[in-house]
């Protein structure tokens, strides 16, 4: 029986030719059903792109040129697009990061919870609408007549970051990417969202890979870590093992680094200098060997 | 779109000139048969060059006189405001449907079909429009039908390079990746989220390219290329008034009046509107 989501291998460029750039080299991650994984890392380790490959969201300057996305034992990354897009909001749904880009600015709060309900569930409108109004409320918005009918412009971040909670968890997919799903919005309102992706999860049972640079959150939500810097996984591992007897030192630098509530803010280290400069050596040493080996050029297009 | 939007707009002066201009053409336009004092066409020699009402000797029955053969300018006038909102609003639509189309198909497509589209409206652009729509009338023949063909000819080019480059934009926003996530083909995402954001732009355009085609209308008539001589159009009219400028200043100044109003209204409307729907609509 295969993982609800395994990749393997994952290589991914930016731009083409000389011009490319590795951003993920060599990803790794196991993903059953029901689980939360955390993927961590410092800004641009390539979180997001993980995330946007698993959904076929990438920049149209990315390829995937080595590796497999397997859902469910098929590769998604190489299935063409109309199977694809019939897993997309049904399967496999997001939390983006940004609330306030997230939504279409014309387009109703209605409409946009209903397009993905109609889309995969074949609903009529009229009983598009009613379910969509039960997604809000099960993600606690207290007047959800009158949110249907506003626009995002008229909505706080908070507000639409729970819009777009309801809209990934319509179809009740197996699995949903959060990328830094709170990292937008004001503290108070991090927590309240974060506390109903987490009861949400637990109730659904949908598997979660939870982006984020915060350990802290890692801590709260997530059962297994995926450590990440510079396109590669450092360390993979149950959170109680990561947390207690972490085996790479960027994982406990990481740590030393990571504001928790029984440390005061002076006593934080930043991740050493030396340590960074030491990974980014290696990753630039792996896309040497690679181009040396003539294996980096060439692969296939991300999104056939 | 929003309510506020349009509500805004209906306070902006700009706005509120262009709708009366706009009103005012679609009545003449519409109820011309009505409103026509006289038959634009009926000649009467024996009251040719009557003068309109702020002369002496004004006939009655003519109250903006009449030209040459007797025909009466005000009538004339009424009628050629339903040749100009015809040729505007067909030739507008078309230019804006095919322009749209395109410019959207290369701005999300990319690749080849934007590779294509993109040279020909760089080929297209070569030419002044004005030239190409006369060698284009003269080609396909004179005539209204000709003339609409060739404004929209040269025309869906203005559409569609700004749909592109809107398209550009408007397709790395993080709210289109979103909506490829919850499963929306391509075709569904460019026509149902993209173009909606556009639909501001695609209002201004297309009250602008009405402006530019009444004008490219009168242009062609004034050389003679478009409808029938003798037919009420307001190119026409300057055309045979420009033969009688010294003694009847009116016949050629009275069309050309028109075509300044409405082309102001209809640039006044555009701009007014760009001014009142984009920022809301953006944020
Ligand atoms: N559109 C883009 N064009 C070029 N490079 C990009 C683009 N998006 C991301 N990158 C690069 O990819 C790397 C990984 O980015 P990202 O996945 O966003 O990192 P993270 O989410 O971990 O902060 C970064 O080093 C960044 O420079
Ligand atoms: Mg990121």
């Amino acid at each position: 029986m295969s993982a609800l989501l395994e990749i393997r291998d994952l290589h991914l460029e930016i731009g083409t030719g000389r011009a490319a750039l590795p951003v993920l080299r060599g990803i790794d991650l196991v993903l059953e059903a029901g689980e939360v994984l955390g993927l961590v890392g410092e800004s641009g380790a390539g979180k997001t792109m993980v995330g946007k490959a698993l959904l076929g969201i990438l920049p149209p300057a990315a390829r995937i040129t080595q590796g497999q996305i397997l859902y469910q034992g098929r590769d998604i990354a190489a299935m063409p697009a109309k199977p694809r897009l019939a897993l997309l909001g049904r399967d496999l749904a997001m939390i983006p990061q940004d609330p306030m880009s997230s939504l279409n600015p014309v387009i109703r709060i209605a409409g946009q919870i209903t397009d993905v309900l109609r889309r995969h569930l074949g609903l009529s409108r009229r009983a598009a609408y009613e379910r969509a109004r039960a997604l809000l409320e099960s993600v606690h918005i207290r007047e959800p007549e009158r949110v249907l009918r506003q626009y995002p412009h008229e909505l706080s971040g908070g507000m639409r970051q729970r819009v777009l909670i309801a809209i990934a968890f319509a179809c009740r997919p197996k699995l949903i990417v959060a990328d830094e799903p709170t990292t937008a919005l004001d503290v108070t309102v991090q927590r309240q969202i974060l506390r109903l992706i987490r009861d949400l999860q637990a109730n659904s049972a949908t598997a979660l890979l939870f982006v984020t640079h915060d350990l802290g959150l890692v801590a709260k939500i997530c059962t297994k870590v995926s450590v990440m810097h510079a396109g590669r996984i450092l360390e993979a591992a149950p959170v109680a093992q990561v947390f207690t007897r972490p085996q790479h030192p960027y994982t406990s630098a990481l740590f030393a680094a990571t504001p928790r509530y029984d440390r005061p803010a002076e006593a934080l280290t930043p991740v050493p200098e030396a340590l960074t400069a030491r990974l980014w050596a290696e990753a630039a040493a792996y896309d040497a060997a690679r181009a040396a080996a003539g294996v980096a050029v060439g692969g296939r297009a991300a999104d056939a | 779109m929003d309510e506020t939007a349009w509500r805004r707009s209906l306070g902006n002066p700009r706005v509120l000139f262009g709708l009366a201009v706009l009103a005012l053409l679609a009545l003449a336009a519409l109820g011309a048969p009505l409103i026509a004092p006289q038959n634009p066409l009926h000649q009467d020699l024996l009251a040719s060059f009557a003068p309109p009402f702020w002369h002496a000797g004004v006939v009655p029955g003519h109250l903006l006189g009449t030209d040459d053969l007797g025909r009466d300018t005000l009538s004339r006038l009424i009628y050629g405001a339903r040749i100009a909102l015809t040729v505007a609003v067909i030739s507008a639509t078309a230019a804006g449907l095919i322009g749209t189309l395109l410019g959207l198909a290369a701005g999300y497509a990319g690749g080849l079909p934007d590779a294509i589209v993109s040279r020909l409206v760089d080929v297209w652009m070569a030419f002044p429009p004005v030239l190409l729509s006369i060698v284009l009338v003269a080609v396909i023949g004179a005539g209204l039908e000709a003339v609409i063909l060739a404004i929209v000819i040269v025309d869906w080019t203005r559409f569609c390079r700004i749909v592109r480059a809107e398209v550009l934009v408007q397709r790395e926003q993080d709210y289109v990746a979103a909506a490829v996530a919850i499963g929306l083909g391509p075709w569904r995402v460019a026509l149902q989220e993209i173009l909606r954001n556009l639909l501001p732009t695609l209002i201004v355009l297309f009250t602008l390219e009405m402006g530019i085609a009444i004008t490219v209308e009168a242009i062609l008539s004034f050389v003679g290329l478009s409808i029938a001589s003798g037919a009420p159009s307001w190119g026409g009219m300057i055309a045979e008034g420009r033969l009688y400028i010294h003694q009847a200043w009116w016949l050629m100044t009275l069309p050309v009046g028109c075509i300044i109003v409405s082309v102001l209204g209809l640039n006044a409307l555009g701009d007014g509107l760009r001014q009142t729907l984009d920022p809301l609509v953006r944020r």
